[in-house]
């Protein structure tokens, strides 16, 4: 191995001291390879990124993930519809409840089955809750990330609270499991929606004292406006959807566009910036909280007694007294969970506006209890691709801080 | 209740609202590509949500550059590209979904594959496609003619046999000890 003189690089001539060229000519001129991830901390879940660092400046970049895959859509092909619910938990975990969702309405549209008003404003209400959830971990990390640590307590006191609630309503407070294909698991219980309310009421005072700690915070500012630029053509090229396309500046809400459940019903702003950057997208993140919590309030006011289980039989989960105390009952029961219910044969894309962006469930059934072909669409995906992109030409530091505003989810991106 | 009549749930019918829009657009396709389109699915008609239309492999990329750019399409998001493993001959379908961010309608575009044929890429079209085809390869073995960087995405890169397609067994192991190492190629 070539040995290199010590004092060119202003060390003492000793052993000790001793400098070989590298055989992989990384070192050239200050240039140096890194390998960040993928159980760095700073690198939100498992995720590995390998930069050719000039100083501190990242000069070029690739983005390696998969360490988490679980083999979603293959499992999606063979357990039951009805089983699949579970698995639909552990794509964005901080927004459990969303995929829930979306999964019963993509079922659920396969089938033409019709949920009763109650149970779809209680998935309104838990869609929103989760959104709200999202955001507040996804805004308190990167803050955290850059230094701010009380910011991201303010917003995690109020998820506390807000898996208090989840956990009244099903149980659990990350894995939630929460709807079944033609209704919900259980009906909310009494009293919930005033108990909704008032943390509504709480949290809007949290969000109000987070923007007056940060939002005009001068390091804030300084560390993340024009941070991770990607404007409006490259979102677009790239297919940005949510929160992160809106601080590009185009205008695309899936709820507002694309109305289902009962969102023509409340109403709600879009919030858009223009720049792009880390700080637009903070903005667009707390903007939507807000909106959020109107929609959970107005939810709340509309929500009205009923049924939360669809009529139609073939979905229909048999009540446990009948279950218990008739020999049809109890077969129904096993067919049920054994077999699983037919969905028509038939092919739909149904998507919805998860706290990321389009989550979508791109279902092809043949007939048969199993899907033919369960493909999930994560808006994580997607937005991982951009950042060697975004990053080109940061500070390492900045690319944290890029890294953690466009809130990739682990779960969500390997599947 | 079947899936062949127009189902109006509450999760909105969107054959009121777009029923007539994709009738001209599938129209106007057909006149423009007449010979490439091997066939169209539409709602009502067949069970499927969006129109689907079946595109011959060579003509694809311009069909999608047309339906990106030609003023009244306006399919501008490309919204996922996958892939289906239909057991026959042409054994794949590699599907695109794509959106309009104007007409806030979808439209799906498939093409039939037979095992070990090319598609054309559609990076030239969306850059976003990169990551998208190359997990239809990883998962379904699909190459992509002229992708700038198909290598495995999900799976390790030692990784033997494409775990989505239907021959492919549910259990089993392959397990390796050391992490992929830096490609200093892709650095430079």
């Amino acid at each position: 191995m070539e040995k290199l003189n010590n004092a060119e690089y202003g060390l003492p001539e000793s052993e000790h001291y001793s400098i070989e060229k590298d055989p992989d000519d990384l070192w050239q001129d200050s240039r140096v390879i890194v390998n960040i991830g993928p159980t760095h901390p700073a690198m939100h879940g498992a995720l590995r990124l390998c930069a050719r660092l000039n100083g501190e400046t990242i000069e070029k970049s690739y983005a390696e993930f998969g360490y988490t895959h679980r083999a979603k859509e293959k499992l999606g092909e063979n357990r039951t519809y009805h089983n699949f619910v579970v698995y639909t938990d552990r794509l964005n975990y901080c927004s459990a409840l969303i995929n829930n969702v979306t999964y019963a309405m993509a079922v659920e549209r396969l089938m033409g089955v019709e949920v009763p008003p109650r149970a779809v404003w209680i998935r309104m209400i838990c869609a929103e809750l989760a959104r709200v959830t999202d955001h507040l971990v996804c805004v308190g990390i990167n803050a955290l990330d850059l230094g701010a640590f009380s910011y991201m307590l303010y917003g995690f006191h109020q998820r506390e609270e807000a898996y208090t609630l989840i956990e009244k309503l099903c149980g659990a407070r990350l894995t939630t499991s929460y709807t079944r294909i033609g209704g919900l698991m259980a009906d909310a219980p009494s009293g919930w929606e005033r108990e909704v309310k008032e943390w509504v009421q709480r949290t809007r005072k949290a969000i109000d004292e987070m923007d007056k700690l940060l939002t005009n915070n001068k390091i804030w500012c300084q560390r993340t406006i024009g941070v991770g630029v990607f404007n409006k053509e490259q979102c677009m090229q790239y297919s940005f959807s949510g929160p992160n396309a809106r601080a590009a500046g185009i205008d695309l809400d899936l709820r507002r566009d694309q109305p289902c459940m009962f969102y023509n019903q409340v109403e709600f702003d879009v919030p858009v910036a223009k720049n792009g950057d880390v700080y637009d997208r903070y903005l667009v993140r707390v903007a939507e909280i807000r909106q959020s919590l109107n929609i959970i309030a107005q939810c709340c006011d509309k929500i009205q007694k009923g049924p939360i289980w669809s009529e139609d039989k073939r979905v229909r989960i048999p009540d446990k007294d009948v279950v218990f105390n008739t020999m049809e009952g109890m077969i129904h029961h096993f067919k049920f969970f054994m077999t699983g219910f037919d969905v028509p044969e038939g092919e739909a894309y149904t998507s919805f506006e998860a706290s990321n962006g389009e989550l979508a469930f791109y279902i092809v059934s043949k007939g048969a209890p199993r899907a033919h072909r369960m493909r999930i669409r994560g808006p994580s995906v997607w937005h991982f691709q951009a950042i060697p992109t975004m990053v080109e030409g940061l500070k390492i530091a900045d690319m944290v801080a890029a890294l953690g505003s466009i809130n990739i989810i682990a779960g969500e991106l390997d599947r | 209740m079947d899936i062949r009549t127009a189902v109006p749930t509450i999760y909105g019918d969107e054959w009121t609202r777009f029923g007539e829009t994709w009738k001209s657009q599938v129209q106007q396709l057909r006149e423009r590509f007449h010979g490439q389109i091997e066939d169209v699915r539409m709602p009502q008609e067949q069970p499927t949500d969006v129109p689907i239309v079946y595109v011959k492999k060579s003509a694809v990329i311009e069909v999608l550059g047309y339906l990106k750019a030609e003023p009244g399409f306006d399919y501008d998001f490309l919204a996922d590209i996958t892939a289906t493993d239909e057991e026959v001959d042409p054994r794949f379908e590699v599907v695109y979904n794509l959106y309009s961010t104007v007409k806030k309608c979808r439209i799906r575009i498939k093409v039939r594959v037979a095992e070990n044929e090319d598609v054309p890429t559609a990076v030239g079209v969306w850059a976003g496609a990169n990551w998208a085809e190359r997990e239809v390869y990883d998962m379904f073995g699909v190459k992509f003619a002229g992708h700038p960087d198909l290598r495995r995405i999900l799976m390790d890169y030692r990784w033997v046999g494409h775990p989505l397609r239907k021959d492919y067994p549910l259990r089993g192991y392959q397990i390796f000890p050391t992490t992929a190492p830096i490609d200093t190629d892709l650095l430079k």
